[in-house]
């Protein structure tokens, strides 16, 4: 079991690093660019014996607690069951 | 009084802190190890400059899990006062002992210079030596510096007075020029800008002076009325 944290800035916040980029992309000739928002990911592992419940408790408290600031930040959380 | 000086891994101003509050106040100052559990016997605790823990994650995210901050935090809630310089004001917000976050300049730049500050509250015991509007010339260090906290935050904050210094110049797009601000209870003071770097004539301003001394001065009522 393995789940995927991706961490953005709220929509209402400023990205500085986010516009930079973006205009990085004009620069290269990527004009249709229009929109860059830097995030982070985080792939979290879990014990073998981990039960998809406890696992679920124990991402959002991650993703809440640590992960994410909320004054400026939210997230979403990718599963991936392995078969 | 006894002051101490917090040393997270990455700090590089508890040196700085050390050398100013001794040398500006006489008063007796000990580094706290961040893995202490406890900061009894002291009377203020400063959270100084730096990157703690890399400044991996987030600025000052890493660090509000040492275990030194849980003593800090009921220090705090029982009145005791904490002020966070630069890196420690990245703490003090991550945290959540103040309001906001401090989030990467607007313009793409660490920035390293002298401005300057006005002091916007005198009310509180890190200004109680200054004088209302007061101009100070502090130096900021940051690529972080940038304030941001949502509209009914900012309102609260500006109708309780606990935005203690603005700056003149915003170098770093904060929001309504914030430079430092106080919680509620107006124990705990979070600031980019570093008196401890503006204490010693050697490093051309000693305005931050004022704001260690006003803390002497706040803990000095405190004492007598005991």
């Amino acid at each position: 079991m393995k789940a995927t944290i991706i961490v953005t800035l709220k929509p209402t916040v400023l990205d500085p690093q986010g516009i930079t980029i973006q205009r990085s992309a004009q620069s290269m000739g990527l004009s249709e660019v229009t929109v860059i928002r830097q995030g982070k990911y985080f792939d979290v592992h879990f014990a073998e014996n981990t039960s998809p419940e406890h696992g679920k408790e124990l991402v959002q408290k991650l993703a809440k607690d640590v992960l994410t600031n909320p004054v400026i930040e939210e997230f979403r959380i990718v599963w991936e069951q392995k078969s | 009084m006894k002051f101490g000086v917090v040393i997270f891994p990455g700090s590089n101003c508890d040196h700085d802190c050390y050398y100013s509050i001794q040398s500006v106040t006489g008063q007796p100052v000990e580094f706290i190890w961040h893995q202490e559990t406890s900061v009894k016997g002291f009377d203020a605790v400063v959270l100084p400059g730096g990157f703690s823990y890399g400044d991996y994650l987030r600025t000052g995210a890493l660090a509000k899990f040492s275990p030194v901050m849980k003593a800090v935090k009921s220090f705090a809630e029982k009145g005791g006062l904490v002020i966070g310089i630069c890196n420690g004001f990245q703490i003090l917000a991550e945290a959540g002992m103040l309001p906001g976050a401090l989030m990467r300049n607007s313009n793409m730049k660490y920035i390293c210079k002298f401005l300057k500050l006005r002091t916007a509250t005198t009310d509180t015991p890190f200004t109680n030596r200054l004088t209302a509007d007061q101009i100070l010339n502090v130096p900021i260090g940051h690529g972080e510096g940038n304030y941001f906290a949502d509209e009914d935050t900012l309102k609260q904050l500006e109708d309780n007075h606990q935005i203690v210094f603005r700056y003149l110049e915003n170098p770093n797009g904060s929001l309504h020029d914030i430079a430092g601000i106080v919680n509620a209870k107006r124990n705990v003071l979070g600031m980019m800008p570093h008196p401890d770097r503006s204490s010693d004539p050697l490093l051309g301003s000693t305005d931050g002076r004022l704001i260690f001394e006003s803390m002497v001065n706040a803990l000095a009522g405190a004492n007598r009325c005991e």
